[in-house]
């Protein structure tokens, strides 16, 4: 491994990084302008033109809060949480794919992947990380001695960890059509058809899995604000609190890149548009849905989550399973 | 092989350094001025009693219970999946006497009760 490998490596992770950091910054945006007009009203209208210039605004302001640490909290994991929330969540964006083979219009020689690396098992990494992400919250609920805090980091530990089986589920019907874990071949095997024909179900599993795994509307009871104050970020200040909401927001554009590329058929599209340009606009159109769905649905009850998880999920995916297994046997 | 991993770890080291620095900057040039009220936790106004560590209801054990069985199990079905369709129909049947094992178990736990939540 030569110096030029590293430089060019660092600066594939500084891009993606900072592309991430950028959506993720407007994606604040993005939600609270379009659940706005929504509600018929009109959003942040005025750091810029309609508001452009809000997420640096907000960006700035939480930068220079006052970093309030309760007495009683273990500063230890206090500090520790939202680190932990956010780290796992940038990690998995070292597998996620935005794009076909590309030369950047002729300026290299050598195609490169529009990836920072590919595994042999991304989908595997992708899961193992995102279960990693649950610790943050969880250590941010104990950590703080609220008693709110504490009961949104326990719930959201058991709604995490409810749903995360159907989420991984949802997805064993891609695997077995693609027959590989890699991003990069399932979008390829996907040339002709897009997976959401073969795997309807597959897909209304994963978004609504996904959904509660974002822990957003309607399943958004561990920061339910209307009876945990703000849940499990209660008493979290400055950029502690942004990094709980980068995690979050960041976990939003990782789970419409999966969508996009499982189901929606990723970079793949008519030669109109470049293949970069349909995968952001397919990824747009998933965050879309996730945006529109806070805006439609009710919060629902504790006991109706977990009894929708476990007694109607769970059976669901897996009878999708077998059902995709019989069929690939039966057309083979 | 492993170099493949390399980039993983290179991004581990960047998300680390990045989260680092964002909460020791942002700790050290926000403006502080404790008090007594302010360094309590929020509870929506009220002076909070007690010490929050108090003990929970037990199913959310044995909802971490459950979710360990099937996760494990999911992770045995992965390298399944992945050569499903070399295995043919008897590693269909072989997956299905496994899962039906664990659905039974499901079954059970559902039967007993175990997954109400009143």
């Amino acid at each position: 491994m030569d110096l030029g490998m590293l430089v060019f490596i660092v600066i594939k992770i500084l891009v993606v990084f900072g592309l991430v950091m950028l959506t993720v910054a407007y994606l604040t945006l993005l939600e609270r302008k379009v659940l706005a007009h929504m509600q018929v009203r009109v959003g942040p209208m005025f750091a810029g033109p309609h508001g452009i210039l809000q997420p640096i605004a907000d960006g700035i302001k939480l930068f220079f809060k006052e970093d309030i640490v309760t007495k009683q909290a273990d500063k230890v994991f206090y500090f520790l949480a939202p680190a932990l929330s956010i780290i796992p969540v940038l990690m998995i964006f070292a597998v996620i794919p935005f794009g076909d083979k590309t030369t950047l219009f002729g300026l290299l020689k050598e195609p490169v992947e529009l990836r920072i690396t590919g595994l042999r098992i991304d989908i595997l990494y992708v899961f193992a990380m995102s279960g990693l992400a649950t610790y943050g919250v969880v250590f941010g609920g104990w950590s703080q001695n609220n008693k709110y805090a504490l009961i949104g980091g326990i719930r959201e530990a058991a709604q995490l960890i409810s749903y995360e089986v159907a989420f991984t589920l949802s997805i064993f019907g891609v695997v077995m059509v693609a027959g590989t874990l890699q991003l990069d071949k399932i979008v390829e095997a996907q040339r002709n058809v897009w997976f959401i024909v073969y795997q309807p179900v597959g897909f209304l599993i994963f978004l609504t899995a996904s959904v509660a795994e974002l822990k957003r509307t309607p399943f958004d009871l561990p920061e339910a604000e209307s009876e945990l104050v703000a849940g499990f970020h209660a008493d979290y200040s400055s950029m502690k609190f942004a990094m709980f909401f980068m995690a979050e927001y960041a976990s939003i554009v990782v789970c419409s890149c999966l969508g996009t590329l499982l189901f929606l058929g990723g970079w793949l599209g008519p030669s109109i548009l470049p293949p970069f340009v349909w995968y952001l606009i397919k990824v747009f159109v998933l965050i879309f849905v996730i945006i529109w769905l806070r805006a439609t649905y009710p919060r629902l009850r504790y006991d109706q989550l977990m009894k929708f998880g476990w007694k109607f999920l769970i059976p669901v995916s897996f009878l999708n399973i077998f059902v995709t297994a019989i069929v690939i046997l039966l057309v083979r | 092989m492993l170099a493949g991993y390399l980039p993983v770890l290179i991004l581990a080291i960047i998300a680390v350094l990045f989260a680092a620095v964002t909460l020791f900057v942002s700790n050290f040039i926000g403006h502080k001025k404790p008090s007594e009220d302010k360094l309590l936790p929020y509870e929506c106004g009220n002076v909070p009693v007690g010490t929050a560590r108090e003990r929970f209801p037990v199913r959310f054990y044995i909802y971490a219970m459950l979710f360990i069985v099937f996760d494990v199990e999911v992770a045995f079905m992965f390298p399944w999946a992945v050569l499903f369709k070399g295995l043919g129909l008897l590693g269909l049947i072989e997956m299905a006497v496994f899962v039906l094992i664990l659905l039974l178990g499901l079954l059970y736990v559902w039967g007993k009760g175990a997954l109400e939540w009143e």
